[in-house]
């Protein structure tokens, strides 16, 4: 069963001056906290303290809690926080089945049941069929899906979203914010959405921060 | 600004004229610049190694060159000396240089390594590698700083290191300058793909920082730094200058014996010298096919090892370790050039002083009289052969972007010749074509010489930051109304100045640093401070050997400093340039 | 009527077996014109670079020479003879017979009967050299038969060397313990093992090393004078090999490794890593201790039965551009001054080629007032020099070293 995410006392500064903060909430599995700000307002770099990347010009204080699983001082590949960035950032040498695989935990075996999941996957997805496919071929929308169902896959435990609906046009957005949004709730992960969008904010119909610009 | 330019490519009405003359010549005349040394060169080795060479008696085809190599006393170990020694510095150097990218390339601090290994690459490798055998000799540096207090060693033991039968010093030799042409190599391919973004994804689906690296970035940098791996290869295969001071003697390498014999006062040893030379240049060949082979299999593999999903967290130790002995290299290398300084000043140092016992100014006054002749030669070769390639090589970079071609035509390959093929097997051939030129002797033919092995290294510098640059930029001039030219000098050139500079602090360097090929189309008249170092070498004062050692390695140093702070200066209010 | 003819005859003979070499001395003009005629010319004189005294001295002759006959001196460095040899070669097979690069050459040994053989050298030329008088030809055999071939006045003597062993007298303290022959040597390496080695026998010293203790054992001497044979070679040298057999396991480095010539050998004494080395020239090490490069406890001794000896030429090739001004430089080279202060310790150090009976007293002088140094060799400690074993010897026992040790 998946557990809640919590942020208490969150404060981002930058040369002495505040950023962000002191921000707490709490998001449920299932449920999603939208984080709208103008941009350099260091939203994502929000994102990226929560998933253990932060530059270290920051300074940051505060904790982040998944369950009774403190964050703060495992490594970024000990959290198990899936990010999905305005780029799909989806790995060119490796097929769209090859990069959902690397995504996939070892434990997940043999062979043949790792391919039925992806297969499974990507039919879920309205992408039967795509896994020999080379991920530069595909439409923006596809890559999208995609670099989802590969966060996914890894089985994380909160789901981290920033921007990721910004680079497309307007009818691709809608479709992929409702699969975004809809498989985060099936997988009950907490969400975390940083955006500027206030469509966006709408669609994922949590809890709303506006952060000040500053 | 981004949207303007973006606005811009959509349009794209810009004429498409036709390059002017001179940008259409430039492909041809640099490959007629070199190709023709090399084949020539590669003709006049190849015939003797079959029997043919009129002037020393040689008019019948025929094996016996051949039958004699494989007589000669010692070749087979010769042979296995060069392969083991060349394959292992290539591959160590190689898994020290990806470790230390995966290590460090998120840190802050990479940019500024980057830079900080540049000027090491300066260091011209035969001086580097006397202070290393000073540093290693049992009546060396490390010995003399830790006897008789923490040794116990009132006399030098009679252990081997320079020249162990198997080569261990001559490999790590090569790894104190190979290391960090790598990682530039790979540093620089970086900027071609988004590294962090794809490292720090990979790392939120649970790789740990150096398998992220691995697994993500490798396989789309491999592509970009396979040709300075096959040069590295060739080059540590074929090596004379530091296996001579470092390499066992007894036999040596392939590559010294194959000099040795050119040199022997016995004529009759030009065509077994001419054999070996050009088994060398099979070897390198089978060695760069085996290695491609390699490539495309344990590419293979890894892309299934890959989908397995297995994490292993543990492999950041490995990052670790490998820029620990990075780190132990450049401490080595300074340490090298440290001890040649120290030996500039020394009036004594004996076994066992940590320090010279008696300092003096003495070496360097006595050295000046005959170093500023050497030292302006140096200067003025360098300058020209750097200052052609980089006429030719922009020509040539200017030319492809302007046919909007997108991936280099395949004639380039030939350039990279120079790297991939041993100075020893082409040399001798070309001494006798500059003398039936009556060219031997002339600056102008060691500009040449020199000319043939810069230009690879310049275009390698410079082709990815150049084709890497935003055409929408010279676009939007275009669109402003500038001409083609002052597009060209006022938009393109400042933006990639830096690169530029850069480049060409790596053309002079190799410039210096360049020996056989001085001497054999000088033809002993013209002396550079590489030439005369080598020569001093052989009396083995160290102390003369230090005071050119420091001017050998000054020259390129400060080419590289300027190359550095000037695009820093001219730029101090342009942030995005500095 | 018949002696007559038999005069006629014989004097026709005799002009007729003298005539060769004298036809090809009328092709050389007469000396006053060479110098009319080198004046303004620069000569190109190539010479091994590695000893900075050596390359002080030619830059001084270059200095006298301009001053008194207008004629320049430019040094080609050299890393190793051989390469101003290969020039030759290759000029010669482009088919360049005039207006060659190479000007002046010093050479001896292989170098120079290897351009002899294969007619590249001018001349003779040493007939026409005023100075020539006062070379010692006949105690200093050395100076006309280089490794028993004839130099036939091709090239001019210069320089005299004479192998000699420089050791530590901190670690030897006691000179009568220093080994001065063969055995001896083999007996005092196994008293000390690792402290004793010689320069690879590819260059020149180190096949010397092998020669000397060759002249030393073997039975006979004087069938080394001769080429060898297949027949005698096994034979005479297996004195040579059983002794070697027995040292080579106690050399430095357990003889596996050797230093490439004798400057680095001299840096291995240096350094401490042995105690004895060797040297051509019986000046080298008092030279070495003024520049620093020896401690100044070192002394030289020769063997008891005589060490080889050998000379240095300077050659002019067949095509030099400047052979007019090579002449002079050669002709100054064996100037009584120029080699009083060649032998002067605080320039090169090197024995010279000259006959003392030849001289003026004002002459003589000149030598009797060069210093004295501690680590100059005395008259007794040194030993007559002993001729150089012929070419083929060399070349044969640097074979057999390479095909039993090289591995």
């Amino acid at each position: 069963m998946n557990a809640a995410l919590r942020l208490q006392r969150v404060r981002l500064a930058i040369g002495g001056r505040t950023l962000i903060g002191p921000l707490s909430a709490t998001v449920q599995p299932g449920e999603c906290l939208t984080l709208m700000g103008p941009s350099g307002c260091g939203k994502s770099s929000l994102l990226a303290w929560m998933a253990g990347t932060l530059d270290p010009v920051f300074e940051a204080e505060g904790r982040v809690t998944v369950g009774d699983t403190d964050l703060g001082p495992l490594p970024p590949e000990a959290r198990r926080v899936g990010i999905l960035f305005q780029d799909d950032l989806l790995f060119p040498h490796l097929s769209v089945a090859g990069n959902l695989a690397f995504a996939l935990p070892a434990a997940v075996r043999p062979a043949s049941e790792r391919r039925a999941r992806i297969e499974q996957a990507l039919a879920d997805a309205g992408l039967a069929g795509f896994g020999e496919r080379d991920p530069a071929t595909l439409s923006g929308g596809q890559r999208a899906r995609v670099a989802l169902l590969r966060t996914l896959l890894a089985q994380p435990r909160a789901l981290l979203l920033d921007e990721p609906f910004s680079k497309l046009d307007a009818p691709l957005r809608d479709e992929l914010r409702r699969f975004v949004f809809e498989h985060a709730r099936d997988s009950a992960l907490p969400t975390v959405l940083v955006t500027h969008d206030e469509a966006d904010a709408a669609a994922a119909g949590g809890a709303l921060v506006r952060l000040e610009a500053t | 600004m981004a949207e303007a330019l973006h606005a811009l490519s959509a349009s794209a009405a810009v004429p498409r004229a036709r390059p002017p003359w001179a940008l259409r010549l430039a492909p041809a005349l640099t490959l007629a610049a070199f190709v023709l040394p090399i084949v020539a060169g590669l003709a006049g080795t190849l015939l003797p190694a079959f029997g043919w060479l009129p002037a020393l008696g040689g008019r019948e085809l025929g094996a016996n060159a051949w039958r004699a190599l494989g007589a000669a006393p010692g070749f087979a170990t010769a042979l296995r000396l060069s392969l083991f020694t060349g394959w292992a510095a290539t591959v160590l150097s190689l898994a020290l240089a990806l470790g230390i990218v995966a290590f460090v390339h998120h840190r802050p601090w990479a940019r500024r390594l980057g830079e900080a290994m540049a000027p090491m690459l300066a260091m011209p490798h035969s001086a580097l590698a006397i202070g290393f055998a000073f540093l290693i000799l049992p009546s060396g540096w490390v010995a003399r700083a830790l006897s008789p207090g923490l040794t116990g060693w009132e006399l030098p033991p009679d252990v081997a290191t320079v020249g162990h039968a198997s080569g261990w010093p001559l490999v790590a030799a090569l790894l104190l300058k190979e290391v960090p042409y790598l990682v530039l190599m790979t540093l620089a391919a970086l900027n071609q793909v988004p590294a962090r973004a794809q490292v720090t994804v990979a790392r939120s689906l649970g790789y740990g920082p150096v398998q992220a690296w691995f697994a993500v970035v490798l396989p789309q940098v491999y592509a970009q730094i396979r040709l300075p791996v096959y040069a590295v290869l060739a080059f540590s295969l074929s090596v004379v200058d530091v296996a001579l001071i470092l390499g066992p003697g007894n036999p040596p390498t392939l590559a010294v014996l194959a000099v040795r014999w050119f040199g022997d006062p016995d004529t009759r040893w030009v065509f077994p010298a001419s054999a070996a030379a050009t088994l060398l240049l099979a070897v390198v060949a089978a060695s760069i096919a085996l290695w491609f082979g390699a490539e495309r299999v344990l590419g293979r593999w890894a892309l299934v090892l890959l989908q397995r999903g297995v994490r292993r967290r543990r492999s950041a130790w490995l990052g670790g370790a490998a820029t620990a002995a990075g780190a132990a290299l450049l401490a080595a290398a300074l340490a090298s050039m440290g001890a040649m300084a120290l030996w500039s000043l020394a009036a004594q140092w004996r076994w066992p002083d940590a320090l010279p016992s008696a300092w003096t100014f003495a070496n360097w006054q006595r050295q000046a009289g005959s170093l500023w002749l050497p030292a302006l030669t140096t200067l003025v070769v360098a300058a020209a052969s750097t200052l052609i390639s980089l006429a030719l090589v922009v020509a040539c970079l200017e030319h492809e972007s302007r046919q909007r071609v997108a991936r280099p035509s395949r004639s380039l390959w030939l350039l990279y010749l120079p790297l991939l093929v041993p100075q020893v097997a082409f040399l001798f051939g070309l001494q006798v074509l500059l003398v039936r030129l009556g060219a031997d002797g002339r600056l102008s033919a060691v500009i040449w010489a020199h000319l043939v092995f810069v230009l690879p290294y310049l275009f390698l510098s410079l082709a990815d930051p150049w084709r890497a640059f935003d055409e929408r930029y010279t676009r939007a001039a275009l669109a402003l109304g500038a001409s083609r030219w002052r597009a060209f000098w006022r938009i393109k050139l400042p933006l990639l100045l830096r690169p530029l500079l850069l480049s060409c602090a790596v053309a002079f360097a190799v410039s210096v640093g360049q020996y056989l090929p001085t001497l054999f189309a000088g033809a002993g008249r013209v002396a550079t401070l590489t030439t005369e170092a080598v020569t001093l070498a052989g009396g083995a004062d160290r102390r003369v050997i230090g005071t050119w050692a420091l001017l050998q390695a000054a020259f390129p140093l400060a080419v590289y400093w300027l190359a550095a702070a000037t695009p820093r200066w001219l730029f101090r209010r342009r942030k995005a340039l500095a | 009527m018949q002696r007559r003819r038999f005069h006629l005859h014989a004097a026709l003979a005799a002009a007729a077996l003298l005539s060769t070499p004298l036809l090809q001395a009328q092709t050389l003009p007469a000396w006053e014109q060479i110098v009319a005629q080198a004046r303004g010319q620069t000569v190109f004189w190539n010479a091994w670079a590695g000893d900075e005294k050596t390359n002080a001295f030619i830059a001084w002759v270059g200095e006298q020479v301009k001053a008194k006959y207008g004629v320049g001196v430019q040094h080609v460095r050299l890393k190793d003879t051989a390469e101003a040899v290969t020039r030759v070669v290759a000029e010669k097979a482009a088919g360049r017979d005039r207006d060659g690069g190479v000007d002046l050459i010093w050479i001896n040994g292989p170098n120079l009967l290897n351009m002899k053989q294969q007619g590249l050298l001018l001349g003779p030329v040493t007939q026409v050299l005023p100075n020539f008088r006062y070379v010692d030809t006949t105690k200093k055999r050395s100076n006309v038969i280089d490794f028993t071939t004839p130099v036939d006045g091709l090239a001019v003597p210069w320089r005299m060397a004479q192998i000699v062993f420089v050791y530590d007298s901190a670690r030897i303290r006691n000179p009568a313990a220093m080994p001065r022959s063969a055995p001896a040597l083999l007996d005092w390496a196994k008293k000390n093992p690792g402290r004793l080695t010689h320069p690879s026998v590819s260059n020149f010293l180190g096949s010397t090393f092998l020669k000397q203790a060759l002249i030393d054992l073997a039975a006979e001497a004087q069938v080394l004078q001769q080429p060898a044979t297949d027949a005698n070679f096994e034979a005479v040298t297996a004195p040579l090999w059983a002794w070697y057999e027995q040292l080579k396991p106690l050399l430095w480095r357990q003889g596996r490794q050797f230093p490439e010539n004798s400057a680095a050998q001299r840096q291995l004494l240096n350094d401490g890593e042995i105690d004895i080395t060797l040297s051509f020239n019986p000046s080298e090490a008092a030279v070495s201790v003024e520049a620093g490069l020896l401690p100044a406890s070192v002394r030289t001794v020769g063997w008891s039965k005589g060490t080889i000896g050998n000379t240095s030429f300077v050659a002019i090739p067949y095509n030099a551009k400047n052979w007019q001004g090579a002449l002079v430089v050669a002709n100054f080279l064996i100037e009584p001054e120029t080699q009083a202060r060649a032998q002067d310790i605080r320039q090169m150090g090197n024995l010279n080629v000259l006959d003392p009976e030849k001289l003026s007293a004002a002459q003589r002088r000149a030598f009797e007032q060069l210093a004295d140094h501690p680590a100059l060799p005395s008259t007794a400690e040194l030993g007559a020099p002993r001729l150089e074993p012929h070419a083929s010897w060399m070349t044969r026992i640097a074979a057999e070293w390479q095909k039993r040790y090289t591995r």
